[in-house]
């Protein structure tokens, strides 16, 4: 039987605020899953701690809601030890790029092969609305005492530095091109990254709905606004790198930390950066441990009749006296 | 037949082979069929600092060090000022002639507390501040002195090998000194010669260089010499007996008994056993494909943790090893694996803290934390090994704990086993259970709670991947289901039945793994962890003088077994807590669980393991009634 959208939702009461970007991000997955057709008991969703933490609840597929910060660590143990699941892992940007920016880094220089979300809305919602690290230096969300203090980091850029082989950007407004970008980054050999902007309608006062829509940016000569949010698809903008030159993948990289740059008028959406031609990470345990994939750990025997069957006699005869 | 109970002891720099030689030394005469029993000691340094080796040697069944050194192997100066008042009268220094008139002053890494110690000795004895000063004390004591110009034996071997080269091959003067020592305690040379093929294996032209070079020095030493009193006899070789290191055992156990997945951060005491599993990831399996042990180096502990849990999350026997300050940052993960009721191993290797402490140097310090770890409260198990041959069997048996009773089990090692290396009767695999408590293979319906309430307390556990068994976690409180819930009731029922399986470990835990009395007397030690080899090594010196102290080795710390201590504890009056650490954390747990009260303590927190020499002397002035209720133990460079 054909799985339906309805398949992949629980009846766990959704508590996230009214007009929430969070709601357009997990209907998106629950999309995606269905247009890939993905066995429920073969796919997982790993989340953080947060509003988006939550997440997993809704979604009818395994669900493990982590730790702070560490959702990528356990997400990366899972997928290890069954290469065979469709992982998704969600967490804010607090969690990923603040508390949890030491794993962030790590992963990229692995390249699991999972898909990476996270729910950026500049603030910490759930802990009411302090900065997170995505908001940008000066400004004053309504329930900051002061303006932030810090510079905002590039998620984007710190991706690609740290390695990830897919980097794009979906806006939660926009669910039918998040639930391709989802697609795209599930479906990508290695580990991918979404960064989704998805405005906090009761923290952020800045980075709204209306902002994100170019309300306030006035075009001078036709006194229109103008969108913020625009599609590098739509700009002939090539992300892909094709055959791996040193040269070729520099230049991808190059043009995806310019385009990552752009933010106070234009923020661009989609894949940034993509590159197949680095090895996974589980195709690296596969070149040393040939088996690994057909044979990986959750599916090993270890034991028959209550006994092992590891055969440890090669190590016991090498310590032999 | 003269019995054999030697302790041989090379020291030299960090980086210079000193346990290179402790290895061909050690190889030799188990090769004799003799008992080992030797420890590393070594500063947190790479290259220069003192490290040394302490090998003992017997034909008896031997389970610790002695403080004494029957012959002491010194290729530097600083193995001299540091180790030879600890030499027996009757023992021997085996030392560089050309060291002789270097100064305590001229050793950079003789750092001013112990060199002023050394120092007043040397005084105090009208002897002056060089090497020939520590000499000629050793040698008013009676002392067997062997001088030898090693770099003269190098010499003669490039001219005898007419390879010049060789004058300068200062590498292998650890080589020289062990053959040297060889020489002189008159064991086989053929045995020494198998002994450093085998330990240079990986490299054949290193190890022919090294093998003339052994052969030559044996020969030199034995010629010029006379042959030392305490000379190696071989026995007969008891059959299938291996040499082995702690975290070899723990890490074989781990192969064994299906663990597949370790993930890692690099801490002294404990890298080395996730370096070793990594170095054997794939092995046979009986009637199957090969298998094989993912061993993945995190970027920290936190993340070491976090990927046990989530591929333990799979249905695969997963492990982490760290040590004290990694442990520290796995806390939280504990608890969320405590609430989540996932099965996973912390091979737990202790070692002196607090914080960075003494990175290299044992210790036994983390007993309460192990037990505390993480807020709120959470079940888990804590569980102690005494000694390397029980390390390999507990691997397995924590792992049928963890997954029996779906919690986070601690597996309390330290860097006293860790580093030693000692015969010991090659382990077993058939000995070894494997229980997967009730870790589910198919679900037929899809009505599947991950934490359905249940009699004893335990739901059926599904994994990633198994169909209809899809369930959620969470770090919330949640229901049947996994879901968040705050529901007060829910709460109480949920907390109630993680804390109900506490008393289901002490129920199904058959008591002799949970504590084990070695007999029970008037005077009567409890203990923990490493100090059981040489707690009954002084028990048996003891004996031979006509008496018995009782002792019980507690093994299962968390929960803690207090019916079955007390009933082993019926017949005893005194009783002496031993352990390596300043606190007295075991006492603790003594005092709040039983009715007696500890009456002494004895307590090492140098960071140098307890001989059995020191146990002797303190628990002799407890029985004479001559001891401080706190005895606090010192020896050890």
């Amino acid at each position: 039987m054909e799985p339906k959208l309805s398949d992949y939702k629980t009846e766990v009461h959704n508590d996230w605020c009214p007009g929430c970007g969070d709601f357009g991000i997990v209907n998106a997955i629950q999309m995606a899953l269905t247009e890939m057709k993905v066995p429920r008991h073969k796919a997982a969703i790993f989340s953080g701690i947060g509003c988006s933490g939550k997440t997993s609840h809704f979604i009818n597929i395994f669900g493990i809601h982590t730790l702070h910060g560490r959702v990528l660590t356990f997400a990366q143990g899972a997928k290890l030890a069954n290469p065979e699941m469709t992982i998704v892992v969600a967490g804010g940007d607090g969690d990923g790029l603040g508390i949890g920016a030491g794993h962030f880094v790590a992963a990229g220089r692995r390249n699991v092969d999972m898909a990476y979300i996270i729910f950026n809305n500049a603030v910490y919602g759930l802990t009411k609305g302090q900065a997170s690290p995505t908001l940008q230096l000066g400004l004053k969300t309504k329930s900051l005492p002061q303006p932030n203090v810090n510079q905002s980091v590039n998620p984007i850029g710190l991706a690609i530095a740290s390695g990830f082989t897919f980097v794009g950007r979906g806006y939660s407004y926009d669910v039918r091109q998040l639930k391709d970008l989802i697609i795209a980054a599930v479906k990508h050999k290695g580990l991918a990254f979404l960064d989704v902007l998805q405005p906090c309608p009761t923290y952020n006062d800045i980075n709204t709905r209306d902002w994100f829509a170019g309300l306030d940016n006035i075009d001078q000569t036709t006194r229109k606004s103008q969108p913020r949010i625009y599609k590098l698809e739509d700009t002939g903008y090539d992300p892909v790198v094709h055959y791996g030159s040193e040269e070729e993948v520099n230049e991808k990289l190059t043009q995806a930390l310019v385009k990552s740059n752009e933010w106070d008028t234009k923020i661009p959406t989609g894949i940034f950066y993509q590159n197949e031609l680095v090895a996974p990470y589980e195709q690296r345990i596969a070149d040393r441990i040939p088996n690994y994939l057909e044979n990986p750990p959750a599916a090993q025997p270890i034991s028959a009749g209550g006994k092992p069957i590891t055969d440890i006699s090669k190590i016991l005869d090498s310590l032999q006296v | 037949m003269q019995s054999t109970d030697i302790t041989w002891v090379i020291g030299g720099p960090q980086g210079s082979g000193v346990e290179t030689a402790a290895n061909i030394f050690a190889g030799a005469c188990a090769g004799m069929g003799l008992k080992i029993f030797g420890k590393r000691e070594f500063y947190s340094n790479i290259k220069g600092e003192h490290s040394y080796f302490a090998v003992r040697v017997s034909d008896k069944k031997i389970r610790s060090n002695v403080s004494n050194i029957t012959m002491l192997v010194a290729f530097d100066a600083e193995t001299i000022f540091r180790h030879a008042n600890d030499v027996y009268s009757e023992g021997a220094i085996v030392y560089d002639s050309e060291l002789v008139q270097i100064k305590t002053d001229e050793v950079s890494t003789l750092d001013e507390p112990f060199k002023s110690r050394l120092t007043n000795l040397l005084s105090s004895k009208n002897k002056e501040y060089t090497i020939q000063g520590m000499i000629d004390l050793c040698k008013d004591r009676g002392v067997q002195l062997y001088p030898v110009s090693f770099k003269g034996i190098l010499a003669n071997l490039a001219e005898e090998m007419q390879n010049p080269k060789l004058r300068n091959m200062f590498r292998m003067l650890n080589v020289i000194a062990v053959s040297v020592s060889l020489g002189l305690l008159g064991l086989s040379p053929a045995t020494l010669l198998k002994s450093v093929e085998s330990v240079f294996s990986s490299k054949p032209q290193i190890a022919e260089m090294n093998k003339q070079a052994a052969n030559y020095s044996y020969n030199f030493a034995a010629v010029k010499f006379p042959k030392f009193k305490y000379a190696l006899q071989s026995v007969q070789k008891e059959p299938n007996t291996i040499l082995v290191q702690g975290y070899q055992a723990t890490g074989i156990g781990k192969i064994a008994c299906g663990c597949r997945f370790q993930s890692y951060y690099p801490i002294t005491p404990a890298s080395d056993e996730s370096v070793f599993l990594e170095s054997h990831e794939v092995f046979d399996v009986k009637n199957n494909r090969p298998g094989s042990t993912i061993v993945v180096q995190t970027e920290d502990e936190i993340s070491a943790i976090g990927m046990v849990i989530g591929a333990s999350l799979t249905g695969t026997r997963s492990a982490t090893s760290t040590s004290g300050p990694g442990f520290s940052l796995m806390a939280e993960s504990l608890g969320w694996a405590g609430i989540n009721e996932v099965p996973i191993v912390v091979t737990l290797y202790q070692r002196s803290g607090p914080s960075t402490g003494l990175p290299t140097r044992h210790g036994q310090d983390d007993l309460m934390f192990a037990i505390h770890a993480g807020h709120g409260d959470f079940p888990r198990i804590v569980y102690a090994s005494g000694d390397i041959e029980e390390s390999f069997y507990d691997t397995g048996k924590c792992f049928n704990f963890a997954e029996i009773f779906q919690m986070p089990v601690i597996h309390m090692m330290d860097k006293f086993i860790a580093s030693t290396v000692a015969t010991c009767k090659r382990f077993d695999p058939d000995l070894i259970t494997i229980d997967r408590g009730k870790l589910l293979e198919k679900i037929d319906n899809d009505v599947y709670k991950r934490f359905a309430f249940t009699e004893d307390g335990i739901s059926p556990r599904s994994k990633l991947g198994l169909e209809n068994g899809i369930f959620w976690n969470t770090g919330d409180e949640s229901d049947e289901n996994g879901h968040i819930s705050e529901d007060p009731v829910n709460r109480v029922q949920m907390m109630n039945k993680r804390a109900s399986k506490l008393d289901l470990v002490l129920k199904t835990i058959p008591k002799e793994d949970q504590a084990v009395s070695y007999g029970v007397s008037e005077f009567c030690i409890v203990s923990w962890g490493s100090n059981k080899g040489p707690i009954l090594d002084a028990l048996e010196m003891l004996k031979k003088e006509g008496i018995n102290i009782g002792f019980i080795q507690i093994k299962l710390l968390q929960p803690f077994p207090t019916d079955h201590v007390k009933s082993l504890l019926k017949g005893a009056k005194t009783i002496i807590d031993i352990e390596a650490n300043q606190s007295a954390q075991l006492a603790s747990l003594l005092n709040e669980y039983l009715d007696k009260k500890v009456d002494y303590y004895i307590l090492k927190y140098t960071g140098r393991p307890m001989t059995c020499t020191e146990i002797y002397d303190s628990l002799k002035k407890i029985l004479e009634k001559k001891a401080e209720k706190k005895q606090v133990l010192t020896f050890g460079a």
